[in-house]
């Protein structure tokens, strides 16, 4: 194929490679200048570019969608969770990788099943009930724990198995006690993986829409996902400030994607990767 | 070295318990719910046996499970040919600013499920929408659909708009993929005499292989459990002709039907328990090779 490479085809395979482009580029490119936009001059979402910047849009939206206490609720909800499966997977992964008991073994599939098995939200529902934490931001938490601990811990696994066995046995000859030989010793070298998982789980938790839905009623405790799907039912008629909500909303994930692209990309085909 | 004193058991705890209570403790309890009527009216529930999955499979519900079926086997065969053609497409040299073609591509994944809803939902809309609007502009009337609303043409327009946001995330894969091809298989070939198309059907396709299986699983697992995308842009409607498992099954835990919802959300267990089994058998067959 490459030597043998016309010149128009390889021009025609650049044109295709462009409109590919521009099919995903145009409706975020709609949806920007649209936002800008005064609600009659948005009515037919066309691409023309806004005679004049409507900025109070973006204040209305702000404004009417809640977006300043939803943005705050997502920032609890994916901080607060990321940090928990972290800890929590890079703890197990480590003893898992390291004694390779029948037991542990079992532990490893038990959890990791969890990759592709639904979750049923009708019977958590019960179990949070009877927990106490029906409705409460902490019970969201967990539940986002507990759905993104699988591919964590199967990413981490594999990372962990590439670390030497030695430094742990020099550690412990040093005087340390298991707890300190992983966190001083292991933990300093897993940065790497720990920071995929940082970023894969972040995204997985800020994207969700489904948990808020079942298990959150009050409006106080949604995240952002949950508050535009609201806003886009009451603003249905004017699509610029419907646009303003849905720039708003991806405006923090955009600017995390741009400053991390390669870093994102490598993130998350490690998994499929290596699976 | 005393194994089991320098990796204490107890380090796995955190992430076990979590996992029990919040996602296996579920599945547990719904596969003994889904055999009794309990519904949220009522405190006491009775035991009906297998009455709720005969009623998953009668004519009521089986359709959301035949939907859920249709949209995974179409939008998996979809983003995989996609996204195959574009990373060949986006790895050959005279492809200009491939780099930026692949972060543009790679876009849509990061947003969420339901926001690329909301957008296509509003692009999509009959009357004020881009894309009608658009095409009449451009003097083609005839094109400008309900795309949302017409019966026939509903799925295929959710499966695009998914396909939409996917496709670049399994072309990322399978560039990685391409890439750790070694271009030794290549020069070989080349000294051989073989064509492209050779080249492509015994060294690229044979390697790329494991890459398609892990994207295929991937594409599955989340086809079977789709729910944010469907219920932002259709929200099961026109009447049920979207519907999937995961629509039907909010639907009922809404109206009450716990009973039911919890058996929807078994089958989609079972089916995957199945897939699950032969998913590890593979990866087992691969710590061997390692």
């Amino acid at each position: 194929m490459k030597a043998g490479t016309s010149k128009t085809s390889s021009a025609i395979l650049n044109v295709v490679a462009v409109i590919g482009s521009l099919l995903v580029l145009v409706p975020i490119y709609v949806l920007c200048v649209n936002s800008f936009k005064s609600a009659a001059e948005s009515s037919s979402m066309s691409i023309a570019l806004p005679k004049e910047l409507h900025f109070e849009n973006f204040s209305t939206v702000i404004e009417q969608g809640k977006l300043a206490t939803s943005f705050v609720n997502s920032a609890i909800y994916s901080v607060c969770s990321v940090i928990l499966i972290v800890l929590c997977v890079l703890f197990a992964a480590f003893v898992i990788s390291r004694n390779n008991s029948r037991l542990n073994k079992g532990i490893y599939y038990f959890i990791i099943a969890g990759i592709a098995m639904p979750l049923n939200n009708v019977t958590l529902m019960k179990v949070l009930q009877s927990l106490h934490l029906m409705n409460t931001r902490p019970g969201v938490i967990f539940i986002y724990a507990a759905i993104n601990i699988p591919l964590s811990l199967f990413l981490a696994y594999g990372f962990i198995g590439t670390i030497p066995r030695e430094l742990d046995e020099a550690a412990l000859l040093e005087g340390c006690t298991p707890f300190s030989m992983f966190t001083k010793v292991i933990l300093p070298l897993l940065k790497p993986i720990a920071s995929t998982l940082v970023v894969l789980n972040m995204m997985a938790v800020w994207n969700d829409f489904m948990m808020p839905l079942y298990y959150l009623n009050s409006s106080r405790k949604w995240p952002m996902t949950l508050a535009v799907y609201n806003f886009y039912g009451m603003y249905e008629k004017s699509w610029n400030l419907v646009c303003a909500d849905i720039v708003l909303t991806i405006l923090p994930v955009l600017l995390v994607f741009i400053a991390g692209q390669k870093y994102i990309t490598g993130g998350v085909s490690a998994g499929a990767v290596k699976g | 070295m005393n194994i089991k004193r320098t990796y204490p058991w107890y380090f796995a705890t955190g992430a076990l318990v979590l996992y029990s209570v919040f996602f296996f403790l579920p599945s547990l309890l719904g596969i003994g719910y889904s055999f009794t009527d309990w519904n949220s009216y009522f405190d006491n529930f009775k035991f009906v046996g297998l009455e709720n999955y005969r009623k998953a499979f009668s004519s009521d519900y089986s359709k959301y499970i035949w939907n859920t079926v249709y949209f995974t086997v179409c939008t998996t065969t979809l983003k995989t040919v996609l996204g195959c053609l574009l990373a060949l497409l986006l790895t050959q040299k005279f492809i200009k600013g491939s780099s930026v073609h692949r972060m543009i591509y790679f876009l849509p994944q990061v947003l969420s499920y339901l926001v690329v809803g909301l957008i296509f939902k509003s692009m999509l809309h009959p009357t004020r929408g881009f894309v009608n609007n658009f095409l009449r502009g451009i003097g083609l009337d005839r094109l400008a659909l309900n795309w949302l609303t017409d019966l026939h043409l509903v799925f295929p327009t959710v499966i695009l708009v998914d396909t939409w946001k996917g496709a670049g995330y399994i072309m990322v894969v399978m560039i990685a993929g391409l890439l750790s091809i070694s271009p030794d298989y290549y020069e070989a070939a080349d000294i051989d005499g073989a064509n492209s198309f050779q080249k492509f059907t015994k060294i690229t396709l044979p390697l790329l292989t494991p890459i398609i299986i892990n994207t295929t699983v991937l594409n599955i697992t989340y086809g079977l459990r789709v729910f944010d995308m469907i219920y932002s842009l259709t929200n099961g409607g026109p009447g049920d002709a979207t519907g999937v498992i995961n629509t039907a099954v909010y639907k009922e835990f809404s109206n009450g039907n716990l009973a039911m919802g919890t058996t929807l959300s078994d089958i989609l267990f079972f089916v995957m328990l199945v897939l699950i089994y032969f998913i590890i058998k593979s990866m087992e067959h691969k710590e061997v090779k390692q």
